[in-house]
């Protein structure tokens, strides 16, 4: 209880020094908003749809990438770390294409697919791929060498040493993969909507920008950090939290 | 007696009156009943000739084992004692086949080994259990992998768990277990699997007294009951003397057979008894000289006695 006095305490002042910075009115309303006119803006958007749909489209496109990077990372990821050779030439591939951000695939993308669903899809695979591929390979790296010798000694071959031990034992690292990865998702989708404008947060946000509406932008901007928020804090966090406290597992950071 | 010309047999004199009852032990005056024949000519274990060569990443080499010979009938109880670092975890881990030798090589039942079987068991030092499975799916993961059937598991792990004290944790993760409690769940898991060949890489060095004490008596009871070798690698001397039938002495670096002693006192036999004392002061003796050697490699002087 007293965690949550202590961030109380520090949102409400913000949010004060904002009222008080937008009540000098130093800058004019559309460059600096009300705190008022965001909670109208959100309130508006909401009862209208416009959020809702926004959301909707937003998040079915992510969940479809997001779904489809991890089983192709998942495969790719076993596939660099089952072969020395390919371990060393296209691991090192992976880390420094990761050094790219994502959303310049879009050119790419859209040369390939047009301006279709597909070239955003492929710019949300791009984003979190990586992520996911580098953290099973890791993972099936950084596991204690202990539990395979021990799953081997035990009499587990092939397929089943690799589902009851090897798979088991490096969860932490996938599981952090996975919340990278879907970070890095969330921003390459939100990115992707604000240039190839076709629905969603990103287009709302710009849409904002369109209409000289500041209160609009803050409220998406909010929306889109809640959002990334309450799928790390409540998914990620909770998987996290089990892997520790069940299993004392925890990567070797 | 001497099988090997290495092999120097001093304790048969020193045979205490027989605690009585039990009547399944090897040596002693009475009747003594062996779990299996004794005849059989073939080892269980052979170590032809083995070396290993560990290759550091600069390019350096240690010499870890060197020419091991080493013989281990079926049903016996041997141990091996040596400083830190002589190679007794390796030689287990060669014996396991987690390891391959760099030269000579290891047969079991006559037949080479080239990749672990779970006919050979190995308990590690650092136990390798896992800590994403619960106390009894640790004990039911050998059985599993050997497609034992579940009720049977089922009723294997009762009886395992019983064995090691451990029935009220079987729901317990392992991460909230005590070191000691950790090292019973390994035993109960390789217990389990109940493979011909027991290894054991020093399995009660975490234990208290009088837990290692039971756990001794109930290892003694079932090596006698189903006639298993056990190979078990040790710091204690006394603890080698109080279960061995055979105890081997490893030199430091690289780690050679340096003596072997067959322990000729009756059982059972208990930690504490006098004619255990007196075999282990004379092997400590010969030991104390490599783990002399063992420090002057570590720290750069040497250790009177
Ligand atoms: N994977 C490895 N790579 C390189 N050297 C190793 C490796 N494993 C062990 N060694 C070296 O081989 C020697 C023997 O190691 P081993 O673990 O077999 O000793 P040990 O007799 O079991 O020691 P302890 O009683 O301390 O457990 C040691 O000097 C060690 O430094
Ligand atoms: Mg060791």
């Amino acid at each position: 209880m007293k965690k949550f006095a202590r961030h109380a305490i520090f949102y409400v002042g913000l949010v004060a020094v904002w009222a008080l910075l937008a009540k000098l009115k130093i800058w004019p309303p559309y460059v600096f908003p009300t705190p008022w006119g965001v909670l109208e803006a959100l309130v508006a958007g909401f009862k209208d749809h416009s959020f809702w749909i926004a959301i909707a489209i937003s998040m079915k496109r992510m969940l479809l990438g997001y779904a489809l990077s991890v089983f192709l990372g998942m495969i790719l990821g076993l596939g660099v770390a089952s072969n020395k050779f390919l371990e060393e030439t296209m691991g090192g591939l992976l880390v420094s294409l990761q050094s790219l951000p994502s959303i310049c695939w879009l050119p790419l993308a859209v040369l390939w697919f047009g301006l279709t669903e597909k070239a955003i899809l492929f710019v949300v695979v791009m984003g979190s791929l990586l992520s996911v591929t580098i953290a099973m390979e890791t993972g099936r790296h950084q596991i204690p060498k202990i539990y395979k010798m021990a799953g081997r000694n035990l009499g587990a071959r092939r397929f089943r040493l690799f589902w009851h031990v090897l798979l088991p034992a490096s969860l932490p690292y996938i599981v952090s993969g996975l919340k990278q990865g879907w970070a890095f998702a969330w921003r390459s989708l939100i990115s992707g909507e604000m240039i190839f404008v076709s629905l969603g947060l990103g287009q709302l946000l710009m849409m904002g920008r369109d209409l000289n509406d500041m209160s609009l932008v803050i409220a998406v901007m909010i929306l889109i950090i809640a959002i990334g928020y309450i799928v790390d804090g409540l998914v990620f966090k909770t998987i996290e939290r089990h892997l520790q406290q069940k299993w004392g597992l925890s990567p070797a950071t | 007696m001497t099988l090997n010309p290495a092999t120097q047999s001093v304790f048969s004199d020193h045979r205490s009156p027989a605690r009585g009852g039990t009547t399944r032990w090897k040596s002693g005056a009475g009747p003594a009943v062996l779990p299996l024949p004794a005849a059989s000519s073939t080892p269980k274990v052979s170590l032809k000739d083995i070396s290993l060569t560990y290759k550091g990443n600069n390019g350096s080499r240690l010499l870890a084992l060197d020419s091991i010979n080493l013989q281990v009938k079926t049903g016996e109880f041997l141990c091996i004692v040596g400083p830190s670092g002589c190679g007794k975890s390796t030689l287990l881990h060669l014996i396991a086949g987690l390891q391959q030798p760099s030269h000579g090589h290891v047969l079991v039942d006559d037949k080479l080994v080239d990749g672990p079987g779970t006919d050979r068991i190995l308990i590690f030092q650092e136990l390798g259990l896992f800590p994403w499975l619960t106390v009894a799916q640790n004990v039911e993961f050998g059985m599993k992998m050997n497609h034992v059937p579940k009720p049977e598991r089922q009723e294997k792990i009762r009886y395992y768990l019983r064995l090691v004290h451990l029935s009220q944790f079987q729901n317990n993760y392992i991460h909230q277990l005590s070191g000691g409690m950790r090292q019973r769940v390994a035993l109960a898991r390789a217990l389990a699997t109940e493979p011909d060949v027991l290894l054991m890489d020093e399995p009660f060095a975490a234990l208290d007294a009088q837990t290692r004490d039971l756990l001794h008596d109930e290892l003694e009871r079932i090596w006698a009951e189903t006639g298993r070798t056990i190979i078990f690698v040790t710091h204690n001397v006394r603890e080698a003397v109080r279960l061995g039938d055979r105890v081997a002495v490893f030199t430091f670096r690289p780690g050679r057979v340096k003596r072997e002693y067959d322990i000729d006192l009756p059982r059972p036999r208990h930690l504490e008894d006098v004619t255990v004392a007196k075999s282990a002061r004379e092997i400590l003796d010969d030991l104390r000289e490599e783990i002399n050697r063992s420090l002057e490699a570590e720290y750069g002087f040497e250790v009177r006695p």
